[in-house]
C-alpha cells in the first residue's frame, strides 16, 4: 500500500504561487480560503540572513491529530496512499481539527464541513499527479510513494539534505523541503 | 531570529486561530459546574442526606438539567454544520475526546435526572404528584438511592475532567497541552457548585460547610494553576511562550486581576473570614468565585487559541 508524500525543493521555488492558482481552480476553493499557499521564512540577523521560499499545504501526517480528535470519523486516513481526508458528510463543524493542526492546514467551507488539502486525490487515482505539481514551472515539486524505495520523493530524501516543518509538534508531517 | 510571512488568510485561522468563540467557554463553565452540582448533590444522597428536606444540595440537581441543556445549546450552536450533528452518536471514535463527551453527555442525564428524581423541590411534588410518589418510594430504598448518588459522584467527577481533557487532548495549542486542564477545571467546577450552594442554601450550618468545602476547592485551584504555569514555563520553547501569554502577555491583567484575583483570592479571604465569625457570610464571594469560574473558561480557550508551534506568522 502506498504512502504517498512530497518533496519540495525550496531552492528551486520563487513563490510564484501557480500551485496555488492551480488548486483553487481543481478545486474549486471558495474565494477568500486556500489549500495551499506560499510560506517566505526568514532567519537569522542582519546582514547573514537566511531566507527560504515554499509551498505550503496539509502535510497529510503520519500521526495525524486531526483524524484522532475528530469526533465522527468525518477526518480520516484513506486507504489509498494513506491520504488524509474529510467525509463532508459526516463532518459536524466542530473545529476541533482546525484546533488540533499544528499547521493551521484546515479551513471550514463555507458549506459548514472541514476543508483542507486531498493531494488531488481524484487526479491521483487516473495516474496524474497533484494540480499544483503539474502546474509548477519550476518543477520544484515532486510527488510520490514513501513506501517505494525507487520512488522519485525516496531518492530525494535519500540524496538530498532536507527538513520537515514543525517536527517538534510529533504529527511526523510526510511533507519534506530540500535545503 | 525567524520572521514568517505567508500568503494565507484562512477565515478562523488567521493571523492566529480563532475557530471557538463565546459558545465553546461557556460550555466547558456550564459542564464544569453542572459536574460539580452532581458531584455535590451525588456525595450528600451518598451520605443518606437527601432524607433531610431543608438540604439544598441534593436541589442541585434540578438546576443541573437546565444548565446543562443550556451548555449543550451553546456547543450546538458553535457547530459549522449543524443537520449533521446526529453523526456524534452513529460513532465511538476511542481516540477522540469529543467522543467520550457526546457518549458521556448520553449516561449524565439520566444520572442527573435520577439524583433530581430523589427528591423533587415542594412545588413540583405539588403540581406533579406522581414525583412525590417516586420520591416516596424512592426513600424507602436507601441502598437504591446510595446507588444514584455513587453514581451521580462518579459521573460529575468524569464529566468535570473531561472538559479540560477536552482542551489539552489538542496539543497543537501549546497552552493547552497539560494534562492539569482536567483537574483544574474540575477544581472550579467544584467550586461554582460549592459557591452556589453557600449562596442560596437556607440552613445555616449547610451554607458553613459549602463556605469551608468551597476554600478548600480554591486553594486546590491556586495550587492547580501554579503547576499548570510552572509546567508549560519549563518545557518547550512553544510552552514557554504560551506560559508568556499569562505571564506578561495580552492575557495576563485578565487572568490574574480576574481569573486568580477576584475570582479565587478575594472570595478565598471574604469567606476564609466568614467561617471564622469575623465577618457575614456575604453573597459577594460565592457570586465571584462562579464569575471567576467562567472568567477561567474564557481566558483559557481565548489564549489557547492564540498560542502556536509555529514562528510568529506575519500577512501580506
Amino acid at each position: 500500500m502506498a504512502r504517498y508524500g512530497m518533496v519540495i525543493d525550496t531552492v528551486r521555488c520563487v513563490g510564484c504561487m501557480d500551485c496555488v492558482v492551480a488548486c483553487k481552480t481543481e478545486n474549486e476553493v471558495p474565494e477568500g480560503l486556500n489549500r495551499d499557499w506560499i510560506a517566505y521564512e526568514t532567519r537569522g540577523k542582519h546582514p547573514t540572513l537566511q531566507m527560504e521560499i515554499r509551498t505550503e499545504r496539509c502535510n497529510h501526517c503520519d500521526e495525524p491529530p486531526c483524524v484522532t480528535c475528530c469526533p465522527t470519523g468525518a477526518s480520516h486516513v484513506e486507504d489509498f496512499g494513506r491520504i488524509v481526508l474529510v467525509t463532508h458528510q459526516e463532518c459536524i463543524g466542530c473545529k476541533a481539527c482546525l484546533a488540533s493542526c499544528p499547521y493551521d492546514a484546515r479551513f471550514v467551507h463555507p458549506e459548514g464541513y472541514a476543508d483542507k488539502c486531498t493531494f488531488c486525490i481524484h487526479r491521483v487515482k487516473d495516474g496524474l499527479d497533484p494540480a499544483c505539481v503539474a502546474v509548477c514551472p519550476t518543477h520544484c515539486m515532486h510527488f510520490g510513494d514513501f513506501d517505494d524505495p525507487n520512488s522519485v520523493v525516496s531518492r530525494l530524501l535519500a540524496s538530498r539534505r532536507h527538513h520537515a516543518l514543525l517536527v517538534a509538534a510529533g504529527t511526523a508531517p510526510r511533507i519534506f523541503y530540500l535545503d | 531570529m525567524t520572521e514568517l510571512l505567508i500568503t494565507r488568510s484562512n477565515h478562523l485561522v488567521d493571523p492566529y486561530v480563532h475557530v471557538w468563540a463565546w459558545q465553546i467557554p461557556v460550555y466547558l463553565f456550564l459542564g464544569g459546574w453542572v459536574a460539580g452540582m452532581m458531584s455535590l448533590a451525588g456525595y450528600f444522597q451518598w451520605q443518606g442526606r437527601h432524607r433531610d428536606r431543608q438540604c439544598t444540595c441534593v436541589l442541585t440537581p434540578w438546576l443541573g438539567v437546565v444548565l446543562l441543556s443550556l451548555g449543550m445549546f451553546a456547543l450546538f450552536l458553535d457547530l459549522e454544520h449543524k443537520r449533521y450533528f446526529w453523526r456524534l452518536y452513529t460513532t465511538f471514535e476511542i481516540a477522540s475526546p469529543m467522543s467520550w463527551g457526546a457518549w458521556i453527555l448520553v449516561v449524565v442525564y439520566p444520572a442527573l435526572l435520577a439524583a433530581a428524581l430523589v427528591q423533587p423541590p415542594q412545588w413540583l411534588r405539588r403540581a406533579v404528584p406522581a414525583t412525590e410518589a417516586l420520591a416516596s418510594w424512592l426513600e424507602s430504598r436507601p441502598a437504591l438511592v446510595r446507588t444514584v448518588g455513587l453514581a451521580s459522584l462518579v459521573l460529575g467527577l468524569a464529566l468535570g475532567i473531561y472538559t479540560g481533557i477536552l482542551l489539552s487532548a489538542l496539543g497543537a495549542r501549546p497552552l493547552w497541552s497539560s494534562a492539569i486542564l482536567g483537574p483544574l477545571f474540575l477544581l472550579s467546577g467544584l467550586s461554582s457548585a460549592a459557591a452556589f450552594v453557600h449562596l442560596v442554601a437556607r440552613r445555616r450550618d449547610e451554607r458553613v460547610f459549602l463556605a469551608r468545602a468551597d476554600n478548600l476547592f480554591l486553594m486546590l485551584e491556586l495550587a492547580a494553576i501554579v503547576l499548570f504555569l510552572i509546567g508549560l514555563a519549563t518545557a518547550t520553547e512553544a510552552h514557554k511562550q504560551a506560559a508568556g501569554l499569562l505571564l506578561g502577555g495580552p492575557y495576563t491583567a485578565v487572568f490574574w486581576v480576574g481569573v486568580v484575583g477576584l475570582g479565587i483570592a478575594v472570595p478565598l479571604v471574604v469567606q476564609s473570614l466568614a467561617v471564622r465569625h469575623r465577618i457575614q457570610h456575604t453573597p459577594l464571594g460565592p457570586i465571584m468565585v462562579i464569575a471567576g469560574g467562567l472568567a477561567l473558561r474564557f481566558v483559557i480557550v481565548y489564549a489557547g487559541q492564540v498560542s502556536h508551534w509555529a514562528p510568529q506568522v506575519a500577512q501580506f
